[in-house]
């Protein structure tokens, strides 16, 4: 069967679920209900971000004026699928592939073949800079409503691409742009001064938020930042704990 | 006469003028050409700063947001810096720019390897559905631009030089054009080699094909010329040499024939000076050019460069 028949047949069986499914539509993928924090590092921050915070549903995946969600993280992207499956991007039923041959579902996303998924992802550092340019090629256009998120990792934030996109998007402005930094201890050289610190430094707007408190990380995904782009640290459990 | 470089800003400001949809992506190199465009466009007109990796993932972000970006700094930093750029944020993405690069294969000499970038059609080779324009003229680059950005979503890259030829000729963003017409081999010219190589077969029994859209290759063209001019092929390339000896080769997989790569050799001179001086070193000057057609069309196997 091909993706595309795939997805005609499986679209019937498209139904939502809430976080509480989570764990259960991750082992469809892992083969197990309980999974350690590295795996669920990212799990709240997308789940608070597609239930409360970004205006784009399966019914909306190309609308112009749709906001945008691009995971620069793309490895270990269960939570992720989980997340796009619980909201109805893609049918459940996919997700027990992941990762074969037949599967639309890589151990890294590819945007051409998964639902929803605004960006192929994989190699670190490439999901800031194309955030970037959505953000310049909307205001270009005059959609100054859609917001532009995308999510990296303390570790991908060792990749020079990011310090070009943050020390850009500051003075250039980029209000629309957000960027979720899921702290989990895993750079081998911690951030001097911090990852906040980083981007303050370049013009941006930042919280530091416990990155499993549901409310927190609303609150900071939702703070007013006029005239600069915001970044919310996310912190979680350590990866080597 | 004006360059290549000369005539970019003004076209692709008309076009910034006529297309909603264009938008100009720079890093520093040329941005003081853009003063007028970013006047009237300054949404539309960006400047990155000295950030490659950005300059291209940023032209990404916004074709995915349904713009047609025209990317352009130096060859050396538009294709062989931010190349994983290349492949992932525009090729694996699926979306399309237009690449317009300046300083070529070794367009300012004095300023050494670091500027120097004969490589780029070669690495371009290594990914999936690039149209490769190589202008030989000013005015082939004002018409070969306004095919790129015309051309739907489509990866283009071009190639301007400093290196032209006397005369523009009626090129159409595809074919090959035949220059003259021989019995005893055919010499594919591309770009601002195509003088060189009407001097160096002065008098010779050979047709000149003329090339400036290299990929895709007109393998029809090429076909076509050997029907009568017999499949003793040479490519005369701008930037390394045997770049398109695989095409050419592919072109030609059914019949018996030759094919001679002349191009930019890989090792560093690691000299200054002139362009023509390089040109020279490269074994592109007429003479050069002539002893090498002339041996190989001759039967014999080319020693050197």
């Amino acid at each position: 069967m091909t993706i595309t028949e795939q997805r005609a047949q499986s679209a019937q069986s498209t139904q939502t679920y809430g976080y509480a499914d989570l764990p259960g539509l991750m082992g469809l993928m892992t083969g197990d209900e309980k999974h350690g924090p590295a795996a669920t590092s990212t799990l709240d921050v997308l789940w608070v971000l597609y239930d409360r915070v970004l205006r784009v549903g399966p019914e909306s995946a190309d609308d112009p004026g749709r906001d945008r969600f691009l995971l620069s993280k793309g490895h270990g992207p269960m939570a992720y699928y989980a997340v796009l499956a619980a909201k109805g991007f893609l049918p459940a039923d996919w997700l027990p592939g992941f990762g074969s041959y037949d599967s639309p579902l890589g151990h890294h996303p590819d945007r051409t073949l998964v639902p929803g998924a605004e960006i192929g992802s994989g190699s670190l550092g490439h999901g800031l800079p194309i955030a970037v340019g959505t953000a310049l090629g909307l205001r270009a256009q005059g959609l100054h409503d859609p917001a532009v998120w995308t999510l990296i990792g303390d570790a991908e934030l060792d990749e020079g691409s990011n310090h070009e996109a943050i020390a850009f998007a500051g003075p250039a402005g980029l209000d629309r742009l957000h960027t979720v930094v899921v702290d989990n201890s895993s750079a081998s050289y911690a951030r001097p001064g911090g990852i906040a610190a980083r981007f303050e430094a370049a013009g941006w707007s930042a919280r530091t938020v416990d990155g499993r408190d549901h409310e927190a990380l609303h609150a900071a995904f939702t703070a007013p930042h006029p005239g600069r782009p915001h970044v919310v640290v996310a912190r979680v459990e350590p990866k080597n704990a | 006469m004006d360059s290549m470089r000369d005539r970019f800003a003004p076209v692709v400001t008309r076009l910034l003028d006529e297309d909603p949809r264009v938008a100009v992506v720079l890093a520093e190199v040329g941005a003081d050409r853009f003063g007028e465009a970013l006047r009237r466009h300054p949404d539309r007109v960006v400047n990155v700063g000295i950030r490659e990796q950005l300059l291209v993932g940023a032209a990404s972000g916004m074709a995915l947001a349904g713009l047609r970006p025209v990317v352009h700094t130096f060859a050396s930093f538009l294709v062989e810096r931010p190349f994983e750029q290349v492949k992932l944020d525009l090729g694996h993405q699926d979306v399309g720019a237009v690449l317009v690069s300046a300083a070529a294969s070794f367009d300012w000499p004095a300023g050494g390897y670091t500027h120097m970038a004969p490589g780029d059609v070669a690495l371009l080779d290594t990914l999936d559905g690039w149209t490769v324009h190589v202008p030989g003229h000013p005015d082939e680059a004002e018409t070969l631009l306004r095919h790129a950005v015309a051309a739907g979503d489509d990866k283009v890259y071009v190639r301007l030089s400093l290196q032209s030829n006397a005369a523009g000729r009626p090129v159409d963003g595809q074919r090959f054009l035949t220059v003259r017409e021989g019995r005893a081999g055919v010499v594919v010219a591309v770009g601002p080699m195509l003088d060189a190589v009407l001097a160096a077969t002065e008098g010779l029994d050979v047709t000149v094909l003329y090339a400036t859209t290299v990929r895709p290759f007109d393998a029809d063209a090429l076909r076509r010329a050997t029907a009568t001019a017999g499949t003793d092929v040479v490519l005369v390339e701008p930037y390394l040499a045997g770049t398109s000896t695989a095409v050419a080769n592919d072109a030609l997989a059914d019949v018996p024939h030759r094919v001679l790569g002349l191009g930019v050799g890989k090792a560093e001179l690691r000299r200054y000076g002139q362009f023509d001086e390089h040109l020279a070193a490269h074994g592109l000057d007429p003479r050069s050019l002539r002893e090498r057609i002339t041996r190989f069309t001759a039967g014999a196997v080319p020693a050197g460069v």
